[in-house]
């Protein structure tokens, strides 16, 4: 089956020659024009339209976004607040930074939908302190926004108005985690917050109710809103609806970033018609789906079970190229959606040293507040660096198994997740290459040689 | 503290027990109160909860209920209802009692936590039990044996870090012993209001640090070295001084000022090694001032009284007492108590007052209070005076009235107990008009002025009761022996009463109170035996009207009828 087109919504626009960062260029594509639409309207019904929507986060966790805004405390007389989760820095996931970089004003009026939808007269976007550029971006577009009344006091004179703030993180993965987020945002180290009781939800930014998406998911409020709730739900698939951005990196010839209709569209597809397959001379190795922390894939696995599809239970035999790209999916093989990272490793690559790498990141990244994580990151750092350099024991392999099993489930945020499913899944796919004892430098045989291009 | 209404309480269900707690009660809370140990490091009952050690991971389960109809749902084998159990384990210290909450803290998915928890802490863990001072007292040390594996499976470097940093003058830490658990950044930032410390790093390089450009050194400093579960702080005062297991506790009370901070006093061999807070939650909760834990170094001072004097040549006690007996015999006699004596010390100087027809006052010590445990009345036991009846109102902080009395030639002699007269206000001509019998620890100019001189105990090296200011009474006992020389007040006081012609008293603890008990009204029905640890709220009704110097503190608020420029209309 030939892979479906590529359906964008968000990226519509995006690559076209002469597309600018621009207010102009932005209202010659007809934006702001959902807005001023969306502010004629009942918030309630815009609420509703994501609701209908199904539309599911797109930071990682993949939460309903409808559920998310329903949750909020309405009732407590605060203020309710938006932070919008720029801090991409899952290895692998780059779509965030090509939004804000080529398209922030549609940033934007997601943003405005979204704070009238929720009356939200504060908006904050935490940026990552590696995108100076970024930030530099939206602060200029915020400002044009603000001159042409579509953000800011009285917006379109409806007198209904909003304020957004653009704030740099410091560079820290945890930032991501909407609680440390949070925490970073009201100017302390982002040391994730203990969920109960602290949800965002109820006792989110200055102990107020908070909303925080990330930013596609804010993205894809304006075209709920543009096409309404019911006919976002029809794209893609059951539960796993809309677009989603897919950014491919590592070992194919067409690496980038793709927008699908979510589950219309195999791992199969997405690697070999779209990405262009393999390098040459190179067979697929393994592909991590949705971000570095999500569990491998290794080619050549089956997974099996049943599944459902319509009212019925039916079965399910797939490869790692059957696999559709939606959430629950790649949920049922034991990996997930995540933030749409794909990163594909072919046979040139030594998996102990790949999962050196990930575990490199997690234990630099560990915040260092609650103990698995914080000890647990940095032992399997260690070890795995120790194997790559030659030094590796019978008993690693068991070793790392046991310790990200020590590490997952029982840390205050989903990085012990985050840092523990990596370990847990190179190690048990993998187990060939982590049981042999390694040489330092040393390759795993590769049945073709390189051919050059 | 009055125990909450029954509406409020929820029965919970731990390892298949039940237990009635107040709503919102945490899982550690309740489980202590079945006995059921669930350990824990960073969480702290006086602290806000973090949640960041994950020792004490335990399985949670709700009342399964129908979610249609809900309806209870049975479990057909045991007719019970069955128990959902949350596949997660979740933490107890930030788990509220809610109704039908089950817990379970034996199965092995909580050992497994618990080991696992107890692992990572060890494997950046300095293997320096044998030169740490904690060694004794570490809640790692003791949850390694529950949880350790007895071997390491960590073969990779440690972690360095800073070792040796002084905090302040009274706190030293070892960062690589560090678990990170935020206790004491917890303490500073909620209960000493001085937000000094934090974490800087991150991940397993997190480091504990002050502040740049501040220190540690809050009078309230040392109780983070309480607090640390392990041998990170460490007090500059008591590290390598003593192994912790050799020490005797004797349970005390901080005579810093009338907040009246319960404490532990820690000795060998007739020597005080430290002292330390000891739990009260309506007094101090577990806290203490720093400026009370040195008190200690007042028995061995340089400047001790170690001998009887009379006119200024060593003597015998019997010598002393009766020379004391012909000084004050004839009329023209006053009396100076102090508000560091024990209640019981002041019954029996009232009565040697009353044998004298004496005038009886105080000297009163007046500093700023801290808000916390170290109130405005520096002397822990005047409203000990006030209950023993030696004096009737407030005590002044000079001794004025007495010196223009000397001055007017209408007293000859003077009986003081602990208060240097020079300090309160008399000059060195108005000392030497007068003949003075001096009791006390150490040695001042009123000791050196007296005719009749003799050493005493301190608080460390006798036992009584101090009243504070919460007119609460609360034992201390005794610790160490006293020096050689010295005698316990009691024991001077009462056969100095009996030297002058006054009622025969024991001296001694039992005999004070059984006279107490019969002649003080506030403490009809109380026995010293009877006073609980804790200490027993006395009335203080009778004394109402008095304008105290204390402002609000740590579980006291003073009467707003009382309370300066606070009136009620």
């Amino acid at each position: 089956m030939p892979a479906p087109e590529q359906h964008r919504l968000i990226f519509r626009h995006i690559d076209e020659p002469g597309y600018s960062a621009d207010l102009a260029c932005y209202l010659r594509h007809g934006g702001y024009e959902v807005l001023r639409r969306a502010v004629a309207r009942r918030p309630e019904e815009l609420v509703d339209e994501v609701k209908k929507s199904g539309l599911r986060g797109r930071g990682g966790a993949g939460f309903p976004c409808g559920v998310k805004w329903t949750l909020l405390d309405r009732k407590s007389g605060k203020p309710i607040y938006l932070v919008v989760n720029a801090d991409e820095s899952e290895p692998g996931t780059f779509k965030d930074r090509h939004i804000i970089h080529r398209d922030p004003h549609q940033l934007i009026e997601g943003i405005m939908i979204t704070c009238f939808a929720n009356r939200v007269e504060r908006a904050f976007i935490y940026i990552r302190g590696e995108f100076p550029e970024g930030a530099r971006i939206l602060e200029r577009a915020i400002a044009e926004a603000r001159a042409a009344t579509f953000a800011g006091p009285n917006i379109l004179g409806t007198g209904y108005g909003c304020e957004i703030y653009v704030h740099r993180g410091a560079g820290a993965y945890i930032c991501g985690e909407e609680t440390g987020l949070i925490e970073s945002l009201e100017g302390k180290r982002p040391y994730p917050r203990i969920k109960p009781p602290y949800f965002p939800a109820v006792l989110g930014l200055y102990q107020c109710p908070t909303i925080v998406n990330n930013v596609e998911t804010i993205c894809h409020v304006k075209h709920i809103a543009d096409m309404g709730g019911d006919a976002f739900s029809k794209i893609g698939t059951p539960n796993n609806t809309g677009t989603r951005i897919l950014c491919v990196s590592g070992h194919v010839r067409r690496p980038g970033y793709y927008e699908f209709d979510v589950g219309r569209l195999t791992l199969g597809q997405l690697l070999n018609e779209v990405c262009g397959g393999p390098l040459p001379g190179r067979k697929f190795k393994a592909v991590i789906p949705g971000g570095s922390s999500a569990k491998v894939l290794k080619f050549g696995e089956r997974y099996k079970g049943r599944r459902k599809v319509g009212a019925e239970l039916v079965e399910y035999d797939w490869g790692v190229e059957d696999i559709p790209m939606d959430f629950d999916s790649l949920a049922m093989v034991g990996s997930m959606g995540g933030s749409g990272g794909v990163i594909v490793m072919d046979d040139s690559v030594n998996m102990v040293e790949a999962l050196g790498n990930i575990n490199a990141f997690y234990a630099h990244e560990s915040c260092g507040q609650c103990t698995p994580c914080r000890e647990g990151s940095l032992w399997m750092q260690k070890v795995t660096a120790r194997m790559a350099q030659g030094g590796a024991r019978p008993e690693d392999g068991p070793l790392l198994k046991s310790i990200a099993d020590q590490i997952a489930g029982r840390t205050i945020c989903a990085f012990g997740e985050a840092c523990a499913w990596p370990t847990q899944s190179f190690v048990a796919k993998f187990s060939d290459e982590f049981a042999a004892p390694a040489r330092a430098g040393a390759r795993p045989h590769s049945d073709a040689e390189p051919e050059l291009v | 503290m009055s125990p909450p209404p029954a509406a409020d309480l929820v029965t919970v269900n731990i390892d298949g027990r039940e237990i009635a707690v107040p709503r919102g009660t945490n899982m550690i809370e309740a489980a202590l109160r079945l006995g059921i140990d669930v350990p824990h490091y960073c969480y702290h009952p006086k602290l806000t909860v973090a949640g960041n050690c994950r020792m004490c991971l335990v399985e949670m389960g709700m009342p399964a209920v129908d979610p249609a109809t809900k309806a209870p749902v049975i479990e057909p084998a045991t007719g019970r209802q069955r128990i959902n159990w949350v596949p997660r384990p979740a933490i107890a210290c930030s788990t509220g009692a809610v109704a039908g909450l089950h817990i379970r803290t034996t199965t092995p998915l909580v050992k497994d936590c618990r080991e696992g928890v107890m692992e990572f802490l060890l494997v950046n863990h300095p293997l320096d039990c044998p030169i740490c001072d904690q060694a004794g007292e570490c809640k790692l040390q003791e949850q390694a044996t529950g949880y350790g594996r007895g071997y390491s499976r960590y073969v990779e470097q440690k972690n360095v870090k800073p070792k040796r940093t002084l905090l302040g003058p009274r706190v030293m830490l070892d960062d690589e012993r560090c678990i990170l658990c935020s206790r004491c950044v917890r303490f500073c930032k909620e209960i000493a209001k001085d937000d000094v410390l934090g974490f800087t790093e991150r991940g397993s390089y997190s480091t504990l640090a002050c502040y740049p450009g501040r220190r540690l050194e809050n009078d309230y400093s040392l109780n983070t070295v309480d607090i640390c579960p392990v041998g990170a702080l460490t007090s500059t005062d008591f590290r390598f001084k003593m192994r912790v297991w050799f020490l005797r506790q004797t349970n005390s009370i901080d005579t810093g000022s009338s907040a009246g901070a319960n404490t532990v006093v820690w000795s060998r061999e007739g020597a005080v090694y430290r002292i330390t807070p000891r739990q009260n939650d309506e007094v101090n909760d577990t806290w203490m001032a720093d400026s009370g834990r040195i008190l200690y170094k007042a028995i061995r001072a340089p400047d001790r009284l170690a001998a009887v004097r009379v006119g200024g040549a060593d003597s015998a006690l019997d010598f002393a007492i009766r020379e004391a007996a012909g000084v004050l015999a004839g009329g023209g006699v006053e009396v100076v108590g102090s508000g560091r004596s024990s209640v019981e010390e002041q019954f029996l100087l009232r009565k040697l007052r009353d044998a004298l027809g004496a005038r009886a006052s105080l000297v009163a010590r007046i500093g700023g209070g801290d808000g916390l445990l170290v109130s405005a009345d520096r002397n822990p036991n005047v409203r000990g005076a006030l209950v023993a009846g030696l004096i009737a109102g407030l005590p002044q902080a000079r001794l004025d009235a007495l010196g223009a009395r000397i001055d007017a030639g209408q007293v000859r002699a003077v009986v003081s107990v602990g208060e240097d007269l020079a300090e309160a206000g008399l000059s060195a001509a108005q000392l030497a008009r007068v003949a003075i019998v001096y009791l006390g620890t150490h040695a001042n100019a009123t000791s050196a002025a007296a005719r009749v001189a003799i050493p005493t105990l301190t608080v460390f090296e006798k036992s009584g009761t101090f009243v504070n200011q919460q007119f609460r009474i609360q034992r201390f006992a005794k610790a160490v022996p006293g020096p050689a020389g010295a005698t316990d007040d009691l024991v001077v006081l009462a056969r100095l009463t009996a030297a002058v012609g006054g009622p025969s008293l024991g001296g001694d603890l039992a005999s004070a109170w059984a006279a107490m008990a019969a002649e003080v009204p506030v403490l009809a029905g109380v026995r010293y035996d009877s006073v609980p640890d804790t200490g027993l709220l006395l009335d203080g009704s009778p004394w109402a009207g008095l304008p105290f110097a204390e402002g609000p503190s740590l579980h006291y608020k003073p009467d707003q009828s009382r309370a300066p420029g606070g009136a009620k209309p």
